[in-house]
């Protein structure tokens, strides 16, 4: 189960929406939530449906658009999305609205967009695209397994080119809400360069839209060749970390000192620091480290940036300062490993390699 | 399995051979709209919920991780799994409102830093994804989990990617399905959409007025010839399709355009031709559009030739992202009983369609192969077909 990477489109908290650009320059926001830098949306859609549309939905729509053009397709052979959240806007505003009004004069609108598969239901809609579709909601791992049905669905044989996103965006209710089981920072400024050096518990919040597609066949646009994902769920041990690291390494016929570099989920928070660090100090001493939440912030489906940094890094060969730690220790980058957690409980592995 | 026609496949197969209805007035939640519309409602608290998934009080969750651990459970026991770490074990889950039952009690209290106290932790229930941890962490599965919400045809996308995971060797088995349970989201979001029948659902009846909603959750474990070794097996999956409509966000085309297609896929993946099949559990939700859509599809794809169809909606009420694992396990019982449910309330014919739905109890004939259908918001369709284990 491989597949190259042939077109990617996200919309993140850093410049990085069709643009050649590589963080060349870090985009500093001055706030404890990240927000995404959006588009005009002219160019990808109508401005009458794009009035009615909420905010992810623009974004991913965009996002995806660029991905296609990027991979040279018009319709995928296959979309699946993963997001924790859905659509939040639209739920709160379904939600606020049936409280304050006594459940009386509700219109269908925001309920219609709340739900979980909106998004790529909206993207089939718009390319009037009848193939296999499909939107997993589980926390950390919504993006992971969006990827692994990839893997699977091209390995099966059927599809040539399929279409794999994430998408999760905040709001400033939830931001509250969070805020109230200590997800985030309370220190009054959280400098983006300073987040990997604070002790203090919680971290930033962000959101993104990371679309991908992924193909059997490789191309002139082919950034990296995606090797495989693995899903670890509450890891109770040191040994069990490293062993499905292996796993997946030895199914590639590789070693730990095979990757020559690591992009890590480092968040900021003193409570999760302890697992990157057993790695970037451990098995992966040789390799060079990297992270990318102060950039993005921390949401379930960051794994879409994660994997656009890896593919990016592979692609170029270049590692961007702005996500080094420590010095660049490897000449040239054949395997990249992503290692990310959301909460302590969902671990994520990516393999990727260049192509 | 657990829904408003019982709390375990007994009892509700007891149901559908007695003809007895689970859907009747609502009493869990409160709602302006509780005298309105009849819903599918399982007869127990919350508390009560708690008890019988054999917890402390402390321990309770959302009423919709309540109610998939009950089900899992039952599961579990019934395939005869005691040692969850003997194999590589999974669980794929699908729900729609997710924490929502318990969101839309405490969403101003979350908001009011004035407040506090212990429901502090249902913050995080609010995911999706949290129901199927908390069913995993209760029941010893670790070894892959995932979430699906694709609206109404989320279950049989959980049964489909489940079973994906064992053919691509990546688990040994997989407890598949989904949970939902009633909240006042999606009551007054159906009812916005002006979908909801205000007496008993009529599915595939020309008077048909609408759905009646109803919380269930229902679980099936699937397992390799490695993991199923010396046991009992009550079926096999053996078609799957999935497919997008990509007509409306909520309306099906009047075609059923998306239902063929997924039908057709599932087919190609069974090697199985139409005439094999012996029984459809319709997804006929007894809203207007969704049952000329799929009637439509399946006249089409059977050229007329409809084998016995029914729907079991009037029964336990439109489940959302549980219906499909639901009706799949009544697939299942069809094929293990050679039995067909009759689709209740129905008198008048749609003139549209060549078919009449079955009306009564039959065991008139032997049941080898079942297909299932689901079809959701958004366009996703699904089809599965289970047969009988040669």
């Amino acid at each position: 189960m491989e597949a190259y990477i042939n077109g990617i489109g996200i919309i993140s908290p850093q410049q990085t929406f069709d643009t050649a650009d590589f963080l060349t320059e870090v985009v500093e926001h001055n706030s404890k939530s990240l927000p995404c830098i959006e588009p005009s949306y002219q160019e990808f859609l109508n401005p009458v449906l794009s009035r009615r549309m909420a905010r992810i939905i623009k974004m991913s729509i965009a996002a995806s658009s660029v991905c296609f053009k990027e991979a040279n397709i018009s319709i995928p052979d296959a979309i699946m999305t993963g997001t924790a959240l859905g659509c939040l806007e639209d739920t709160e505003k379904f939600l606020s609205a049936i409280i304050e009004n006594d459940e009386q004069f509700l219109t269908p609108t925001s309920f219609i967009q709340s739900t979980h598969n909106t998004v790529s239901a909206q993207i089939a809609l718009q390319l009037k695209c009848m193939n296999y579709n499909f939107t997993y909601v589980h926390k950390g791992f919504s993006f992971e397994s969006a990827v692994l049905d990839g893997l699977m669905t091209l390995a099966e044989g059927e599809a040539k080119n399929i279409l794999v996103g994430g998408h999760d965006e905040m709001t400033d209710k939830y931001f509250r809400v969070c805020d109230r089981i200590g997800y985030w920072k309370k220190e009054e400024n959280v400098p983006t360069m300073e987040l990997i050096n604070m002790k203090s518990d919680g971290s930033i919040a962000g959101e993104g839209a990371s679309f991908f597609v992924l193909s059997n066949e490789k191309t002139e646009s082919s950034y990296a060749v995606l090797r495989g994902i693995k899903a670890i769920y509450k890891p109770q041990s040191k040994q069990e970390i490293e062993s499905k690291i292996a796993e997946l390494l030895h199914s590639k016929e590789l070693t730990f000192n095979d990757i020559d570099l690591v992009v890590y989920g480092i968040n900021g928070d003193a409570r999760f620091d302890k697992t990157y660090n057993i790695l970037k100090d451990g098995i992966f001493k040789n390799s060079t480290s990297t992270y990318f939440k102060h950039l993005c912030g921390e949401y379930q489906t960051s794994g879409g940036f994660a994997m656009w940094l890896a593919s990016n890094i592979i692609k170029r060969q270049m590692v961007p300062s702005a996500v080094l730690i420590g010095e660049n220790k490897t000449k040239q980058i054949k395997n990249v490993l992503i290692y990310n957690t959301f909460l302590d409980t969902n671990h994520a592995v990516f393999l990727l390699s260049q192509c | 399995m657990i829904s408003a026609i019982g709390n375990n496949v007994a009892e509700s197969l007891a149901s559908l051979e007695n003809s007895k209805s689970g859907i009747g007035t609502l009493e869990n939640i409160r709602s302006r709209h509780k005298t309105i519309i009849p819903v599918g409602e399982i007869k127990a608290s919350n508390e009560e919920l708690t008890a019988m998934a054999g917890l402390r009080p402390d321990q309770q969750s959302t009423r919709t991780a309540l109610l998939g651990l009950i089900a899992v459970q039952e599961a579990l026991s019934s395939s005869g799994i005691s040692d969850i770490k003997e194999f590589r074990t999974g669980i794929i889950s699908a729900t729609s409102v997710g924490g929502m039952c318990t969101t839309e009690d405490l969403w101003y209290d979350y908001l009011d830093k004035e407040k506090s106290g212990p429901w502090l932790k249902y913050i995080e229930a609010h995911e999706c994804g949290d129901s199927t941890e908390f069913i995993a962490d209760h029941t010893g599965i670790k070894d892959y989990l995932s979430t699906i919400s694709t609206a109404c045809s989320s279950s049989a996308n959980a049964i489909m990617f489940g079973a994906r995971l064992i053919k691509h060797g990546i688990l040994d088995r997989v407890v598949v399905g989904g949970t939902d349970s009633m909240t006042r989201f999606t009551i007054n979001g159906f009812m916005t959409l002006m979908i909801l029948d205000k007496e008993k659902c009529k599915p595939f009846d020309a008077e048909r007025q609408g759905l009646n909603l109803g919380e269930a959750a229902g679980f099936i474990v699937i397992e390799s010839e490695k993991a199923s070794k010396g046991k009992e097996i009550y079926a096999e999956l053996s078609g799957y399709g999935n497919s997008n409509d990509a007509f409306h966000q909520t309306a099906s085309s009047p075609d059923g355009a998306g239902a063929y297609l997924a039908m057709e896929k599932a087919f190609k993946v069974s090697g199985l031709k139409p005439t094999d099949i012996d029984y459809i559990n319709a997804h006929g939700t007894g809203t207007s559009i969704n049952d000329l859509s799929e009637g439509t599809a399946i006249d089409k794809l059977f050229s007329k030739n409809v084998p016995s169809i029914s729907s079991t909606k009037a029964f336990t009420g439109h489940t959302l992202a549980a219906c499909a694992a639901i009706e799949g396990i009544f697939s299942i019982l069809a094929i293990k009983n050679n039995m067909i449910f009759p689709n209740l309330n129905y008198e008048n014919p749609m003139t549209e369609l060549s078919f009449k739905p079955s009306t009564i109890q039959d065991k008139s004939k032997k049941i080898n192969h079942v297909l299932s259908n689901s079809f959701g918001f958004g366009g996703n369709t699904s089809a599965l077909i289970f047969s009988r284990h040669n």
